[in-house]
Order: structure tokens, then sequence, then C-alpha cells
């Protein structure tokens, strides 16, 4: 579909007006607790053989009951201090009445009127510039099993199968109010959600095993009208991608559906990969009635605000914070900053490399070249390679102090990142200190001249470049010891540059 | 008498004496089963192999150290069908479950298998207990063992029954709006139900998880007291039960009432009441006065509407507890190639029809643009029930009452619903607020049992089972047997 | 107000619960009889009273993060109606 929609503007023409989408994200998030919300079976599930982590009570079998994991309460109350949420002091579970094979109680345990944390907001950029979307709210609840479709696992299979390792994981629903207006701010929206429960440690923000999953809402309107359009709700995007092509799609489509003059349903649609496309998920619909009400098998939370202030105490610097602290203290740029602090291992590796008295910037340089190059190349990172975090800040002083040239630098950090090992013992005991003594590099000199008449010739007659070969030519001859600009310096006196 | 046929204590005693060892009230149990339970119909499930097991082992703990051992070691206990024992068969009355073997054991069952008690079986109740008469029982009806032709009370009629015949000294039911103390009152023997949150419901089939609390029937309020210590107390796997240190009952059991005060509540002797029923109560008050108590009439002024907060409650936490029943991870399915049409017929077909009423009754109050007008206000009338017996326990220590407006009503005789549901019009009050409750034998009515209910604050288990016990041994009703034990005698 | 014949497919269609056409319309009667009782509970003023969802006092029950062993899957598959390999199965969802 064209791209009528949405790039760098928000503004949609429908006919001679102009519309604007509406956007509003729900993710969930499971929490990175070791047990399950309400039972003691563990919550890391994936990979487990089908069924064989479940129990009693996350198979809903009569008789069980449910106790809450502190941890995961705890968590969310992370995730609400960390999106600026407000947290009353009471809170309850209420149970979510529906069927489905993969939901074994036929409710799932959520919170609908009073949930944990409400009314917060989260910071992010869009090509640079600084965003705010609302938070509506921040409940938890547990997950549903796993449902497999004919085909999907078993050639055999002529019917549906459920597995129920993924019952009862703790999780998270984060509902973002409608302030989005393109599929970029959604896009970035989500990242920036996402980094930021990987920095407080709740989520491990996996989109393609769904341990982050997102729907959206979308409509479009009038510009300047305060009502909102028809809602659509968009399923079934499991990557970043999928949801800028999912969104940016839709969009059109409904702008397409008003210019024809047509009306939009509200609808449930799902994205398919394949087809590029949002398809309505056309069901029977039996009118939803989850008929709510308070769990009567859990006791209501009261959060005391010592609780609260403590989890806020021990929360980590957030992303955002971090990057303007780190542009602010080493004089990084927008750019570089952003990238430094996109994990939080990334950037407490970029503060204790510097931390050892490596410059900013050239740690800077590194990590987000050779360092990030090689962490791709081998799918491994720094802090788990060979060379490790204090290696590569050995390294980078050799390099600063002038003990080794950048390309014996570069040379090593392969080598090392692979196979491990002390960076100083190494450039000792091959030999691979840089060459920066005039005289020892006074008869290369003379070599590189002597060998190099048509680059001297072109040199003399003011071809600049020309220059570069000789000081190769040195270089090579010292496996790359020499120190290159004291190499162009001799060079220059000797041709009487 | 029979062992089986009389009271814990008395089974405890002799087991210690060697008058008797735990395979001979086993045999004795079994004897009195197989004797009686064709016409009663009280168990489900008969777990004779577990038992003879369980018995062995008693009598070895038994022998190595008897002053250790529980008053409950080596004595036969029969289980309502709704408490899961694991690997053994649970149907909670309902053909939905058949086949379905739990694979855990409940917490207060297991607090009695630790105690070293001898299970014999599961009994029969109403399906999800969900009756007053057991007769909704998928499987069969009980009856009566003073009249075969009249039911038991329900939902724990199996209970009643299995303790009225004489089978087991003790059994366990489930009290939800009066299912252990109307069957109780109706087959002439006591039951007790603990407060909310004494006793774990880990392991209890729930039926209304707000309401719901396992509790003991016996011949005598002692034997109640002995069980309760055994099964009550904090469980880590039921939220709702409470921390606090469970009081011994027996410590203060024998401690009389002399100068205790009691409440009559006025809306509890209202125009329902049978006049022979009504008789035994007041005889009963009279005994309790000469003992030296004092009445005081109480006013507890929405009593009228209790019955229809229960019954928005109960079916409402019903028709969500009842969704796990879907043919998919346990029990009965009725295939079919299409999801939903096997969801309708599973359930369609596995529910009988009292269940269902009360699931599309809890339905409808919780569905959209009816929860304000039903659940929200049921909630609201449920806090004003708990409050006025809160101020009514301000001026007095219990409340005295009938347990069951009637005495046990032949089969068949109420079709319809509300009739059946007025049945526990003086119980469920009590659950509504938590409260703890013992029913116990206070005379005869055209020869049939009638219960005194003994009703006391939050917590205060040991001081409803200090004035039954007294009113009890005041009385000797307890001694009463239905004709199947005396014919065993 | 009396229950319509489209409440009650209703209310059976969100429980889930197969009813005969004469199940529909015994259960319409009775749930009409029992919901006319029910108007008893207008008799008591509730204006100044909280909701009880649940008696007792306790607030913030909850467990330590210890995650314990799960069932077999031979054990957690042992009653299932209807099984594929070591899945439960249900039939296909047409809804
Ligand atoms: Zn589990």
């Amino acid at each position: 579909m064209s791209s009528t929609a949405t790039h760098g503007t928000d503004t949609l023409r429908v006919g001679d007006r102009e519309y604007q989408a509406v956007i509003g994200l729900e993710v969930h998030a499971q929490l990175l607790t070791r047990s399950k919300m309400f039972c003691g079976c563990s919550a890391a599930y994936v990979g487990a053989p089908p069924n064989s982590n479940t129990c009693p009570v996350c198979l809903g079998l009569p008789g069980t009951l449910p106790v809450i994991n502190r941890q995961a309460v705890e968590y969310t109350v992370r995730t609400a201090v960390a999106l600026n949420c407000e947290i009353p002091e009471f809170t309850k579970f209420d149970r979510k009445n529906y069927f489905y094979p993969d939901l074994p109680k036929g409710y799932q345990i959520s919170q609908y009127d009073l949930p944990l944390s409400r009314r917060g907001w989260l910071q992010f950029h869009v090509d640079g510039e600084q965003r705010r979307c609302g938070i509506t709210r921040v409940h938890l609840e547990e997950d549903t099993g796993t449902m497999y479709h004919a085909g999907d696992v078993l050639q055999s299979a002529t019917s549906s199968l459920v597995d129920c390792n993924r019952c009862g994981v703790p999780l998270m629903e984060i509902v973002g109010e409608p302030d989005l207006r393109t599929p970029e701010e959604a896009r970035e929206y989500l990242i920036w959600l996402r980094r930021v429960l990987m920095y407080i440690g709740v989520n491990d923000g996996n989109l393609e095993q769904g341990s982050f999953r997102c729907d959206a809402n979308v409509s479009i309107r009038p510009r300047g009208s305060d009502q909102l359009g028809v809602k659509v709700e968009i399923k079934n995007m499991n990557s970043f991608r999928a949801v800028h092509h999912a969104l940016g799609y839709e969009i059109e489509r409904q702008r397409q559906v008003l210019e024809q003059g047509g009306a939009l349903p509200q609808e449930t649609r799902g994205w398919v990969e394949t087809q590029q496309a949002t398809v309505s998920q056309r069901s029977k619909e039996y009118a939803h009635d989850y008929r709510y009400f308070p769990e009567p098998d859990l006791p209501p939370l009261q959060l005391e605000a010592a609780l609260v202030e403590r989890i806020r105490g021990e929360l980590p610097e957030l992303p955002d914070a971090r990057a303007a602290r780190l542009r602010r203290q080493h004089g990084l740029g927008d750019y570089d900053a952003g990238l430094l602090t996109a994990t939080r291992e990334e950037a407490d590796t970029y503060e204790s490399v510097v931390a050892t008295g490596v410059g900013a910037k050239l740690a800077a340089n590194w990590m987000l070249g050779d360092v990030a190059r090689l962490a791709n190349e081998h799918r491994l990172p720094l802090q788990q390679s060979g060379l490790g975090v204090a290696g590569l800040a050995a390294l980078l002083r050799l390099l600063e102090a002038g003990t080794i040239s950048g390309s014996v630098a570069k040379e090593l950090l392969a080598e090392l990142y692979r196979d491990g090992g002390d960076p100083a013992a190494l450039v000792e005991q091959r030999g691979l200190g840089q060459v920066s003594d005039a005289g020892a590099l006074s008869s290369l000199i003379d070599e590189a001249i002597a060998q190099g008449s048509k680059a001297v010739a072109d040199f003399r007659a003011g071809k600049e470049a020309a220059l570069q070969s000789l000081v190769g030519y040195v270089m090579k001859q010292t496996r790359g010891r020499a120190d290159a600009q004291l190499v162009n310096r001799l060079l220059r006196e000797r041709l009487g540059g | 008498m029979s062992f089986t046929g009389g009271t814990v204590a008395a089974s405890a005693a002799a087991l210690r004496e060697g008058g008797v060892s735990p395979q001979e009230l086993l045999a004795e149990a079994r004897a009195q089963f197989e004797r009686v339970d064709a016409e009663v119909g009280a168990v489900l499930t008969q777990t004779w192999e577990l038992a003879e097991r369980q018995a062995a082992d008693a009598q070895r703990r038994l022998r190595e150290d008897p002053g250790a051992a529980s008053p409950l070691c080596g004595i036969p206990v029969a289980l309502k069908d709704v408490l899961c024992l694991e690997g053994v068969a649970c149907t909670a009355g309902s053909r939905i479950l058949e086949g379905f073997h739990p694979p855990y054991t409940g917490t207060a069952v297991q607090r009695l298998l630790d105690a070293g008690a001898v299970v014999i079986g599961k009994t029969n109740c109403d399906e999800f207990a969900m009756g007053s008469s057991t007769e909704n029982s998928a499987y069969r009806p009980v009856r009566n063992p003073w009249d075969r032709s009249r039911v038991p009370g329900g939902s724990s009629g199996g209970s009643a029954a299995a303790v009225a015949a004489g089978m087991v000294p003790y059994s366990l039911g489930t009290d939800t709006g009066g299912s252990i103390r109307q069957p109780a009152a109706l087959c002439g023997v006591v039951g007790f139900k603990p407060t909310y949150g004494r006793v774990s419901r880990y392991g209890l089939i729930a039926f209304a998880s707000s309401l719901d609390q396992i509790g003991p029937f016996a011949h005598t309020v002692e034997d109640c007291a002995l069980v309760y210590s055994a099964i009550a107390g904090h469980d880590p796997r039921d939220s709702t039960s409470s921390p606090t240190a469970v009081e011994d009952p027996m410590e203060t059991l024998r401690g009389g009432i002399a100068g205790m005060r009691l409440g009559v509540p006025h809306e509890y002797f209202g125009e329902g009441l049978e006049p022979g029923v009504r008789r035994a109560v007041e005889e009963a008050l009279r005994v309790l006065e000469g003992m030296g108590a004092t009445l005081d009439e109480v006013s507890l002024p929405s009593t009228g509407a209790a019955l229809s907060t229960y019954y928005i409650i109960a079916p409402a936490e019903c028709s969500s507890n009842l969704a796990r029943y879907d043919g998919i991870r346990f029990g009965m399915r009725k295939e079919h190639d299409a999801l939903l049409q096997m969801y309708l017929d599973t359930r369609g077909c596995g529910f009988g029809a009292e269940v269902k009423r009360r699931i599309m009754l809890g339905t409808y109050a919780l569905s959209s643009g009816y929860y304000d007008a039903y659940y929200r206000k049921a909630q609201k009338v449920r806090t004003v029930i708990a409050e006025e017996f809160a101020a009514a326990f301000e001026r007095v220590d219990a409340l005295v009452c009938a347990t069951s407006p009637t005495v046990a009503f032949p089969l068949a005789a109420r079709e319809d619903p509300l009739s059946m549901y007025l049945c526990d019009v003086l119980t469920l009050p009590v659950n509504l607020a938590g409260l703890p409750g013992v029913s116990l034998p206070c005379g005869m009515a055209d020869g049939l049992p009638v219960g005194l209910q003994v009703i006391a604050p939050r917590f205060q288990d040991a001081r409803a089972l200090r004035v039954a016990h007294a009113y009890e041994q005041a009385t000797g009703w307890h001694r009463a047997r239905s004709p199947l034990v005396e014919a065993t005698a | 107000m009396p229950l319509t014949p489209e409440d009650i497919a209703h209310v059976a269609m969100l429980a889930r619960l197969g009813l005969s056409d004469e199940e529909r319309s015994r259960y319409g009667a009775q749930l009409d009889a029992i919901l006319e009782h029910m108007t008893r509970l207008n008799d008591v003023d509730t204006s100044p009273v909280g909701e009880t969802a649940q008696v007792g006092e306790l607030v913030n029950v909850w467990r330590e993060d210890i995650s314990q062993p799960s069932l077999s899957v031979e054990r957690a598959l042992a009653n299932a109606p209807a099984r594929e390999a070591d899945f439960f199965r249900v039939g296909a969802i047409q809804e």
C-alpha cells in the first residue's frame, strides 16, 4: 500500500480535509521472577517439554488456590515508579471470566477497577526530538497457556493442542494513553518502554518469544477534533518492524475507507506478516462480557508508602537520564550517548572502561565500532568474550599511552575477543610495542624512499596522497608497530615537504 | 454399642487401653457400612485398601508411643467427596468430575492423615455442595438414618448420615450456607462450622470461595473439638486462612456457661419455624438459663435480606469457580469436533439442574448492566449483616437459635428451588459474616431430631463449642442414636 | 422485569451451558421467581457502608519467589479426557 500515511508528518488527507491518526499501545510484559504468579512452578518455561512445567494450581485443578508472588508485586511497583505512575495504597485482584482452552480456570486473575498503579508517563525520542506518552495504568495479572493449531507442532494434529507451561507466568499489562500519532512514534515508544523494563531488570524484552508483546488501538479523526474515531484493535505484531508496518498499513486503510465514503466498524484485526496487511479477525461475537468481580481467594494488597519508597530508592538510573548524563559528563553526541545506553550492560561497560582512565571519546569510538562488530560477529557480548570489560580497558590504555599503535590494537582486539589473554603480556611477549624512536625508523624511511621512486616523484609534484603509500610501506615492515604520525613527519622532513 | 457408632473419645481411650485395635475398628466400620449403606447411600467411593494400610500404620504408632499419638490415630473417618485425597476418585457429587483422581491431597485431609486417621471413603453430597437435601447428588440421594423416607439434609448429607448410621465416629463436611449444621440437625448429630479462615480450603473443591469452610460431624461436641484442633490453623496455600494462633478448644470446653450472656435473635424465631422445632429450641433456652446463663433478646434486622444476599454472592462465585469444568484437563467430556459445541455439551450434560440454575443466576448477577443492582448491592448488604452480628456480640457472648426451621422432610418434597433455599435461612447469615457455628441435638419432634445452633463471634470457636458442650452434657441428647445404630448394640 | 428468552440464551452462552428448550423456559421462570425474591435486598439501607468481598481483615498475603518442582508430564496429563502426544487436545476453534 502506498505511503500517503505518515513520513515525518502526522497529517493525513481525506478528500480535502486534514486527518490525524490516534494510536494507543497496550503492552504485556512477563516478569523475570523465579516462580509463577500464583504457584511455585518455574516462570522460565521457554524450551521446557510440553506440560512439564505445571502443578495442580496452574492447571486449575479443583480445590487449588492461588498465592501471590511477592516479587511480582515488587517488580510491578518498580515498573510503576519507573514510569512515573501514582501508586494507590489499596489495590486488589479481580477475576476476568471467559472460556478459552489456554485459560485453565475459566477466568484470568487480573486487576480491574483498582489497578496497582495509574497515571504515569514515558519519555522517549523520535528523530532526536523528545516526546512524552501518558501511561493509563500498569497492572498485574497471570499469563495464559499456549495453543497450537493443526499443523503447528505435530504433523498428525487434527485439532488444537494445549500446553499449560506458560499458564500463570506473572504478566504486567502496561496501557498507554492514545497520545501517539505516527507509526514512528509508536515504534520509538515501544523501543524506549522495552529499554526501561530491561534496565530495571523486570523483563527480558524478547518480542519473538513473546515475553514482551504489544497490541495497538488505532483510529483516525479530523485534525483538531478532540473526539476519538472508531477504534480498531491490532494484534499479532511480533517485532518493532511489524508494529511499524502494521500501523502504517492500518492508518492508510482507514484513510482510504473514509475517503471512499465508507464507515469503519469497531473490530479486531490481526497483522499477517506474509500478506503485509491487517486482516479482520471476524468471530461470532458473543459480546464479550468478562463479568469482573473481586477475587475471593486473595486478600487485597495495601502497599505502604515505605515499601514504595524503598523500591523507588533502589531504582537504577533510567536510560534517558543516563544518556543525558553521558552527554554532559563526557561530551558525547546524542547518537553515541543513545547507543551506549541502549542496554544497561552496554552503559555499565562503557562507564567502567572510562573509569579506568581511558578517554571517553576513544572508549565510545571503540565500543561502537570494533567491539560492536566483534560482538555481532561472534554473537557474544563483550562481557562474555575472552577479552572481557577489564581486558578492553587494558588494551585501550596501551593504545592511549602510545605503547601500541592503532592497528596493533585492532588486531589484538580481534584475537583477544576470541581467545582471551592479557593484552600487556601479549604486547611484551610478541614485541608489539610501538616503534616511536626516530633513530630506529631511520633506515626503514630510507628503504621506503628507495623502493618508492614513483610515489616520491608524485609527492614532490604536489600529490599529497602519494605519501600514504610510503607510510604504508614502513607500517608494513614494522607489522603495524611504527608510530604512524612519527613516520609521516620523518618522511616529510626527508623529502623536504 | 459398637465403637464406630460411639464417640471418638471412647475409641481413642479403648485403643490406648488395648481394648480394641485400629484394624478391629476398621472391620467394625466396614461391617456396619455393608449392613446399612445400601439403604442409606452415604458413601460414593470406598477406600478399604487404603484404610487397611492406614490402620496398620496407626497400630504401629499407637504401639510405639501411645502418648504422642493424636486422639484421632487409628479411628475411621469418612470425607465429603469435595475434599481431595491424592489418587482417590473425587466427584463432588457431579457427573462432570467422573474419573477425576486428584494428584494431590488437600490441607485439612493431610492433617488428618498426619494424625493417623483411617479413611474409609468419600461421602455422597449435593452436586458441588449445592443443595439442602443431598437429592442433588448426580449419583443417588442419601437417606436419613432416622427415617429412610426422609432426606438427611445437605449438602454434606452423606457425611452426616455416615455418622448417624454408625459407620464412622466422625466425618468431614463443608459448610457454605449451612451444609454442615443443617444436615447435622436433621440427622441428630453434632456439626461444627469453624470461623471462616480457621481451616484451610486448599483441596476443598470450591462452591463459593468467600463462604466455604470445612468442619467435622460427630456424636459429641468434644469430638468435634478434637477434630477441629487437628485440622485448624494457618496454611500458606490458602491466602484467606488466618495466621493467628488457634486457641485450644479443649482448654475451655468444660468451663460451663454460668454468667454468660446468650443472645436470642428475635428474627430467627419467625413464622417459618415448625412448632416441634420451636418447642424443642425454647426448651433448650430454658435449660441454658437454668445453667446460669442470662438470655437476652437481640435483633438482627437485616436477616430477611440474608437469603437474597446469599443467593447472589454464592451463585456469582460458583459461576466463576465452576468455569474450570470445561472437559479439557480433567473430568467428563462430550466430544465434539468444534470447541464451542464441546463446551456446551460437556457443561450442559455434565452439570445437574441445580448447579446449572445457580451458574445461570450467578452469571446473570455478574453480567454487564446487572452487577450494581445485584452483586454490588449484595456485597453491601453483606457488610450490614456482618455489622449487625458484631453489634449483637457487643451485648452477648454467643447467640442461640434453631439450626433448621424444620425437621427432616420426605424425599422429593421440595421441588421448588426457593422452598429448598429456605432450608438454610437460619444458617446462611453465619457464613455471610464468617462466624463459627455449631449445631447439636436438642430433642425430637415427631420422632425426628431437632438441632440447636450456637453462634459465636469470629475466632471465638472455642466459645461456641463451650456453650454447646455445656448444653449437651446437661441434657444427654447426644446419647440418642438412629435406629440403624441401636440395632447393632 | 422478567427475563426474556434472549436474556436466558445470552446468559447460557456466557456460561457455556448447552440447555434444551425445556430447560431454558424452566430456568427462565425459576430465575424470575428468584430475582423477584432478590428485591428484598432493597429493603436494606446500604448507603453508608462499603462492600464486603471477603470477611476477615487480611492484607498483603504473599509468598516469597521460590520455585518448586512441577508435576511430571504424566501426572499433569493423567486426568485428560483427550490427549495427543504430551498436549491436551481440543476440537477446532471455529468461533
Ligand atoms: Zn504451577
